[in-house]
């Protein structure tokens, strides 16, 4: 499926700001088999004083830019044309989740796609007993890691609340998990909380949605925003999948990639720090629309 | 040496020996495993046993004295009433022989050398991960390696310029590591002041044992800094997390030692790559930080999110090669606790360097054999969280003290060891040899550690001679932490023959160096100091005149008391409090500027806001209203001209200074201007020009200068145009444009900033007026002005 995808991102300062300097995580990646950006631009309104091009740990693109002058308002913009590929796993060739566990001990690979990154508690996810009980409880004996990810992501799905005002994006996913309710932040959170509770590796994406769906199918939830979901290491054999908690669907050519890390704080798409005696707030719109197959 | 320990032979005489026992299976450092004091000891004993218990206290006095004035203390965060806590010393240094000390110096070098192999590599080929001797998970689990920092080389080529290892005594005499500081170790500066206080205590005896000094250490350090002769232009500085941080005292002792800039996150700046410093003179590159914040904090936008103390951008800055951070962000991997597992065979199987002096034996648990090993000697092992990068006798950071078995159950034991597996290390019980420690009269033997203190510098690692001992509180080793009540010790490398005094400037010419330009920060803080300062003391004469008053009337209705506490309401000051919450406010900011700028700021200056912040607590809830208040305000003013007293004659004329007498000059201008708009003016009750003289300190010197009474003329003329009187506005004018003629001028060209115009402006305009001309339209206007001027000092400064 090939994509047009665009975006404006805004943000808009109150009070004055000095010294703006963000990280932008916005462009798609390339990943073979998978997706290919055919052409993307990023587009940053002010002139910004500096700006670097670069990719991050993970593999991400990142744009940084620095402005001098005080900033009123932001507008950050995504033009970009993307071939998405990638199927949904169709075989289960998952382990049962000891011999991942055995796996894991023997994987040596430090590479941004290795396992091992996505095991630790990370900025946003911390570990929590809740979680844990959560997820063990969606566990049967014999159960393959990809059927425990199935399972616990139905249940989220089913438990939760799909709430576009109810949490914000600093909310703790603990609190947003008790309250049984989120954005798709908030789901993916929550799911990466409760996997790695279990021992499974599992990493947070972030990405696009189509917009439109498919003759005859639903709308997906939080097609009108950027997207997150999660990716779950089920095995040498099966390796990652991609399951999307807040649709309760595989990921396939309905998603768009554009960073992975181990939670939001690694992907944002919009990452600042300003020295501003007031604070700031911003919008997003969102428009991903199929060319053709 | 005899098989069993023994008590230690009594000396003749040795009274101050004689509860001195050394536990059994314990080695010390006082005596010998047969009993023998050692050599190295024997002048030193001998010397305090001809002293009185009478003498001895009073030298530790002397000591303690010093430590006071100096302003030596430490920030306890576990207390219930955190705080600033005096230095713990121990008086009583622990000597050891230079030849011990040579070997220590050596594994201690060896072990520097290593860890940079590893910490290179960590960030570099990981080649350790590859081939074995590192688990893949001890790095990605780890919090402490930060993943932006994968492929960067420092600028410098190399990770660790100064770092430190904690050292402890077996009891067969022999040392071992029990952890490496590699991310910010504290302790260097505190060693200095360690020195310090024991040699006042002991001044006799140092100056003929041969003590090796630790100047040479610093001046080594300093010059692999470039901090020699860098001043004025990219000289390095000490970046600090700030006034909350429990070792703040030794970041600002550390800058003035070594004549370096002490800054904080907010003072940088990133341009194109290029780490800058906010200053009043503009943006200053800066190449080179030796950070005592956590690496974390460092950067909000690459590393932890929610840091507020650090410079978005600082990775930019690392990456493109302009900045150099001493240590490199990411080193705090090294003092993981885990990783005392694998230096051993890292150090002999990769690279063929057995260690010289071992660390303290550590089993990660993350492997079947190293579990069932642990399980089988549990009872004399301690377990821990395997990423912790705590000491081991640091609070919190143990989970079970020696013989874990005991605690838990071996079962419960095993049953966790299994579960969480590679998240825990098992650590030897050690034991800690002993070192004597004096209180009422006699000596006792307590556990203690040795912190030795490594610098990188061009000869390569340096090594610093003593200075840093950590000991129990108790003759537990667990009690070793000062944040529970351990005591710190100098520690003496003694040699056998004369050594050279050093100091920190070699050499007999003399050179001044340029002063460093001032951080916008500091000269913010010092504007503002000296405005709250003087704006406390304004409160306080009116709060005198107000009493005094109500003292001699008797009545709260009277028209100039009531006049006053008008005056005093417009301010937010309460009349109805004796010592009203506004002027605990004033100086509670006044201290809390200091505090964030005392690198600048002399200790004397420091302990004279102390303590009138102490008095002026002390005289809340005590003091009543009228006479009793009065006098009140009367010590608070003597003891705010104490303070004023310093910064005029003690303070050296820098840039800071200027900032806060600027400071002084506009807030008296202001309040001054103000005050004569309420009390002199011809509208007012009788009487009000009476307080105006008084509130303007002048009385005498208007019956000197004037035929009469006070009238409204006669004192316009004297407080607001007489040039002479330093509580005048015209002088503080004249003031304010002086200091502007000597700061820097960002950005002029020829031309005069708007501030220095301004100040021209207000200063002519007051220099040429008659008393006519100060109409209650002309002082409000000139208020405004002043408003101004500081928005103006703001724009081309501070901002």
């Amino acid at each position: 499926m090939l994509y047009d995808l665009s975006l404006v991102l805004t943000n808009t300062y109150p009070g004055s700001t000095d010294s703006v300097r963000n990280l932008v995580r916005l462009m798609p990646l390339s990943l073979p088999g998978q997706q290919q950006l055919v052409t993307g631009l990023v587009q940053v309104s002010p002139r910004p004083s500096e700006r670097i091009e670069r990719h991050d740990f993970f593999g991400n693109a990142v744009t940084e830019i620095a402005f001098r002058q005080p900033l009123t308002e932001l507008t950050v913009t995504l033009k970009a044309r993307v071939m998405r590929t990638a199927q949904a796993p169709a075989l289960d060739l998952s382990p049962t989740l000891p011999t991942l566990t055995t796996e894991l001990q023997s994987v040596t690979d430090l590479s941004p796609h290795s396992p091992l990154h996505y095991l630790a508690p990370s900025p946003r996810v911390r570990p929590n007993a809740e979680f844990a009980d959560y997820a063990t409880a969606c566990r049967t004996p014999g159960q393959t890691v990809m059927q425990t990810v199935l399972v616990l992501g139905k249940s989220l799905h089913t438990d939760m609340r799909f709430d576009a005002n109810a949490t914000d994006v600093d909310t703790p996913p603990i609190e947003a998990f008790r309250n049984r309710h989120g954005v798709c932040q908030d789901f993916s959170h929550i799911m990466l909380a409760c996997l790695r509770a279990l021992g499974i590796p599992a990493s947070y994406v972030s990405g696009f949605l189509r917009t439109t769906p498919p003759e005859g199918q639903e709308r997906l939830e939080g097609a009108d925003a950027m997207h997150a979901w999660i990716r779950a290491w089920c095995g040498q054999e099966l390796g990652w999948i991609e399951y999307d908690p807040t649709n309760d669907l595989l990921v396939g050519t309905d998603h768009i990639v554009v960073g992975y890390g181990r939670d939001y704080s690694d992907v944002s798409p919009l990452k600042g720090v300003l020295r501003t005696s007031g604070g700031q707030s911003g919008k997003h719109a969102v428009d991903v629309i199929p060319v053709s197959n | 040496m005899s098989e069993t320990s023994s008590a230690p032979q009594a000396l003749p005489g040795a009274d101050i020996l004689s509860d001195y026992a050394v536990p059994t299976g314990t080695a010390d450092e006082l005596f010998d495993a047969s009993g023998h004091m050692r050599p190295v000891w024997e002048p030193f004993i001998s010397r305090l046993q001809e002293l009185s218990p009478e003498e001895i206290d009073e030298r530790i006095a002397r000591g303690d004295q010093y430590l006071r004035d100096a302003g030596v203390y430490f920030r306890r965060y576990s207390d219930k009433t955190p705080g600033e806590r005096d230095w713990p010393l121990s008086h009583i240094p622990v000597l050891l022989p230079e030849a011990e000390w040579a070997d220590i110096s050596d594994a201690m070098t060896q072990r520097a050398d290593i860890l940079e192999r590893i910490v290179a590599d960590i960030y570099g080929e990981q080649t350790l991960v590859r081939d074995g001797h590192l688990p893949a998970s001890f790095l990605a689990q780890n919090p402490e390696w930060l993943r932006p920092m994968v492929g960067v080389r420092p600028v410098s080529g190399y990770f660790l310029h100064h770092i430190a290892f904690e050292i402890g005594r077996n009891p067969d005499g022999s040392w071992f590591v029990l952890g490496d500081r590699t991310q910010a170790p504290s302790g260097a500066g505190f060693a200095l002041e360690n020195r310090r206080a024991t040699s006042r205590v002991f001044p006799g005896l140092f100056a003929h044992t041969n003590v090796h000094r630790l100047a040479g250490f610093f001046r080594a350090f300093q010059t692999a800094l470039g901090a020699r002769g860098a001043q004025g232009r990219d000289a390095p500085a000490i970046l600090t997390p700030g006034p909350g941080t429990d070792t703040y005292f030794e970041h600002v002792y550390i800058a003035r030692y070594l004549g370096l800039m002490l800054l904080e996150g907010e003072d940088l700046t990133i341009e194109n790559g290029q780490a800058m410093v906010r200053t009043v003179d503009g943006l200053k590159p800066i190449s080179l930080l030796w950070r005592r914040m956590d690496a974390r904090f460092a950067d909000p936008l690459e590393l932890d999110e929610t840091s507020r103390i650090g410079t978005p951008g600082m990775l930019n800055a690392i990456r493109s090669g302009r900045l150099q951070m001493v240590n490199a962000l990411g080193t705090g991997i090294l003092e993981t606790r885990a990783l005392l597992a694998f230096v051993p065979r890292i150090a002999e199987a990769a690279y063929g360097m057995p260690l010289k002096m071992p660390n303290i034996a550590t089993w990660w648990c993350g492997t079947q054999s190293e579990r069932d090993y642990v399980m089988a000697n549990a009872e004399h092992m301690t377990l821990g969280p395997a990423l912790s990068t705590g000491l081991p006798f640091d609070p919190n950071s143990i989970v079970s003290v020696a013989g874990a078995s005991k605690a838990e159950g071996q079962e419960a034991l095993a049953d966790r060891v299994a579960r969480e597996g590679e998240q825990l290390v098992a650590q030897q019980a050690v034991t800690l040899s002993t070192t004597p420690v004096y209180a009422d009269g006699k000596l006792s033997a307590r556990p203690m550690t040795v912190r030795v203190f490594m610098a990188r510098t061009a000869d390569g690692w340096a090594i610093m001679p003593g200075g840093y001992a950590r000991i129990g509180a108790s003759g537990e080793s667990t009690a070793i932490a000062m944040q529970r009540g351990g005591t710190v010790a100098d520690v003496w490398v003694v040699s056998d023959s004369p050594v050279q005094p050093e100091t920190l400037t070699p050499g007999n010419g003399v050179q001044r160096l340029p002063e460093n330009p001032l951080p916008s920060r500091a000269a913010d803080n010092l504007y503002w100091m000296g405005r709250y300062v003087e704006r406390a003391e304004t409160t306080i004469r009116i709060l005198r005149a107000y009493h005094l008053r109500l003292a001699e009337t008797g009545n709260a209705e009277d028209v100039n008391v009531q006049q006053i506490s008008d005056y005093l309401k417009g301010f937010g000051t309460d009349t109805d409090e004796p010592i009203p919450s506004n002027l605990i406010a004033q100086i509670g900011a006044a201290a809390g500027c200091a505090s964030k700028v005392r690198d600048r700021f002399s200790v004397d200056g420091w302990a004279a806001l102390r303590d009138l912040q102490r008095s002026l607590n002390q005289l809340q809830g005590t003091t009543q209203p009228g006479a009793d208040c009065a006098r009140a305000m009367v010590t608070l003013l003597q003891m705010l001209s104490g303070f004023a007293g310093l910064v005029q004659d003690n303070m050296y004329r820098s840039t800071g200074w200027q900032f806060l007498e600027f400071g002084r000059a506009l807030e008296r201008a202001q309040s001054t201007t103000l005050m004569l708009s309420k009390f002199a003016d011809f509208d007012a009750p009788s009487g009000s020009v009476d307080i105006a003289v008084e509130l303007g300190d002048s009385i005498i010197i208007h019956q000197r200068h004037y035929m009469g009474d006070p009238t409204p003329a006669s004192v316009v003329d004297l407080l607001a145009l007489d040039v002479r009187n330093p509580r005048s506005i015209l002088f503080q004018l004249e003031t304010m444009r002086d200091l502007l003629a000597t700061l820097p001028h960002p950005g002029e060209a020829g031309q005069l900033t708007p501030l220095r115009r301004e100040a021209l402006r207000l200063h002519t305009q007051l220099a040429v007026a008659a008393p006519k001309d100060m109409t209650l339209k002309a002082l409000k206007s000139l208020n405004k002005a002043l408003s101004e001027m500081s928005n103006l000092l703001y724009n081309t400064y501070l901002g």
